[in-house]
């Protein structure tokens, strides 16, 4: 006996976006593990493309004939652009196109609220109070998202200095706008004026941009994580504008684990996340050292023949791989070195920091990528237990996140940072491109210190000539 | 006329809001539960995963591409889809190829192992 139950469209749409809801909690906790990592994304995919299909049935949509012959055109375009984007775009550039990507979801939230203003508006309504105040959030947060994203990309992209930009009265520009914002927000809510809501906007681009320009360097990982969560609020604000429950738990799902994740990063780096906005991180390094470093000073350089015969009989070698690595994509050539290495019996590990690159976790998708186990790679704490050790760290293409200032150096912009301590391994080796700071441009007393050889040279070529002279050894 | 009146007018009373922020609170103490079990070699594609995730705005971006009206309010419903597409599609797609790096060793135990879970034929 089957009943000829006849649900409501919109039921049938409510229940889909309930559905979507599970998908995406699923997606993320299938993130926990490795093994369903991939399946957990691909069901938050289906899950976004079920939530999208049954929106057409909303009877707004179907019977309004431009509207949505435009949606499709949008969609589809949309879509052109974006796979062959996110399919092409080389590992090394991924922090810059998901910078992208956040931002342009945070633009899409400040569009949504703008839209239903002037919608209300143009039926001449005058918004309830809450519903204004509704807006204005999906404009600020979505705005200063939008503008702070772009800025990022800029700055990752190296369009610009990837350094701290400051200026005189800095902190008191940002305090003045982020004042006038509050102003009128509360100018806005008492007289219901729209066009208050046009200036927050406006005003609110500028946040994003001048809150950004002054964060630099390392701090970029933190500052992506935060604004993929302040979209994450900005889509919420636009549930909230558009009463849909689906928008309102993506969105807070997003914003509380970016806010988590953003934690968990500046904490790792030994500093508290007002510090990390406001200080202009980094801004010191033109007082510290030049370009290229103290000439005055000399450092050991070797050949990779010695270093080969260092490493092959090694007891135990641990790798401590940094940006430079992705940049000189060597993760393979690291694997085919350590592979060689293991061949001989060494004990080999890798340590990874909980920022190195530029994104968390930045090392372990690069290496992943090269099908290096898991149970190699070491996190901070438990590398710097078998530093003391360790015949061999081999530092490939990190600096700051060695750099013993962090811990010795009260002055030094990285003070208080937690480093895998390098400095405790009997020899390090560093392979790096020149003597220049890293990219928080800090000058590394690592670089001088008595155990240190240094390998001058692009990573992939020098660890290439690693593998052949383990191999001779 | 009277449609879009009325509907505003049940909105604005005052309890949907209230429904809403109880959602709000909740579905923050289910992303901070869910998320702080992530370990850090996934904090990557978690951070794409998440963006991905906002990225079902494009559902907002056509529920009121539905309700514009006049020129101004169809380009703007245009560009927020299209941002909107580009986040979501993007956003998926990139999680996707950095996860594909995450694949399953080589080694024989745990492949066997998988197989035999995926595989209804040998539990009968």
């Amino acid at each position: 006996m089957t009943p000829a139950v006849s649900l409501p469209l919109s039921t049938v749409r409510d229940l889909v976006y309930l559905l979507a809801i599970i998908g995406f909690i699923m997606a993320l906790k299938g993130l926990g593990s490795p093994r369903f990592a991939r399946r957990g994304n691909q069901l938050g995919a289906v899950a976004a493309a079920a939530a999208v299909a049954v929106t057409f049935t909303l009877p707004t949509l179907r019977h309004a004939g431009t509207n949505l012959v435009l949606a499709l055109i949008a969609m589809v375009l949309g879509a052109v652009v974006a796979v062959p984007v996110a399919r092409l775009v080389k590992m090394t550039a991924m922090p810059q196109l998901v910078a992208i990507f956040n931002g342009v979801g945070g633009g899409a939230a400040a569009l949504i609220s703008i839209i239903e203003l002037l919608h209300l508006h143009s039926l001449g309504l005058k918004p309830a109070v809450y519903v204004t105040a509704e807006v204005l959030l999906g404009v600020i947060i979505g705005s200063v998202s939008f503008s702070g994203s772009a800025i990022a990309f800029i700055k990752l992209q190296e369009l610009i200095t990837g350094r701290p930009i400051t200026y005189p009265g800095q902190q008191f520009i940002n305090a003045a706008v982020g004042f006038a914002i509050g102003a009128l927000i509360i100018v806005a809510l008492v007289t219901g004026n729209i066009a208050f809501v046009f200036i927050i906007l406006g005003l609110s681009l500028v946040l994003g941009l001048i809150l950004v320009l002054p964060i630099g360097g390392a701090d970029v990982p933190v500052l992506i994580s935060l604004l993929n969560s302040f979209t994450g609020l900005a889509v919420a604000a636009s549930g909230f504008v558009l009463d849909n429950n689906l928008l309102i738990v993506a969105g807070t799902l997003v914003g509380a684990s970016g806010i988590i994740l953003t934690r968990l990063m500046s904490s790792a780096m030994g500093r508290s996340l007002p510090n990390i906005l406001f200080s202009a991180f980094g801004a010191v390094i033109t007082a510290t050292g030049g370009e290229e470093g103290d000439a005055s000073r000399s450092v050991r350089t070797g050949t990779a023949e010695d270093v080969g015969v260092l490493l092959a009989y090694a007891r135990k070698v641990v790798i401590i791989p940094g940006y430079g690595l992705a940049v000189a994509q060597a993760q393979h050539t690291v694997r085919e070195l350590a592979d060689a290495l293991t061949a001989k019996g060494v004990d080999v590990s890798y340590a990874i920091h909980p920022v190195a690159g530029r994104m968390p976790g930045h090392m372990n998708v690069l290496l992943a990528e090269a099908n290096v186990p898991y149970d190699k790679l070491e996190e901070m704490d438990e590398a710097n237990a078998e530093m003391p050790t360790t015949t061999v760290a081999l530092v490939v293409g990190a600096n700051d996140t060695v750099n013993p200032a962090a811990l010795s150096t009260p002055g030094s912009p990285i003070y208080g940072m937690p480093i895998i301590k390098a400095d405790e391994a009997e020899n390090i080796i560093f392979l790096k491109r020149s003597m220049r700071p890293g990219f928080a441009g800090i000058d590394n007393e690592l670089l001088y210190n008595a155990k240190t050889t240094m390998l001058f040279g692009d990573a992939k070529d020098t660890l290439q000539k690693l593998v052949t002279a383990v191999a001779d050894a | 006329m009277i449609g879009p009146v009325a509907v505003i007018a049940q909105t604005s009373s005052g309890t949907g809001i209230i429904e809403y922020l109880t959602v709000f609170v909740l579905a923050a103490f289910v992303g901070i539960e869910v998320v702080s079990k992530v370990p850090s070699i996934l904090h990557t594609p978690l951070m794409s995963g998440s963006n991905a995730i906002h990225g079902i705005v494009l559902v907002g971006a056509l529920t009121i591409m539905g309700e514009a009206h006049g020129t101004p309010q169809l380009v703007l419903g245009f560009l927020a889809i299209f941002l909107a597409t580009l986040n979501v599609v993007g956003g998926f797609v990139v999680t996707d190829r950095m996860l594909e790096m995450f694949k399953a060793k080589p080694e024989k135990r745990p492949a066997a192992q998988a197989s035999g879970v995926e595989d209804p034929g040998d539990r009968a």
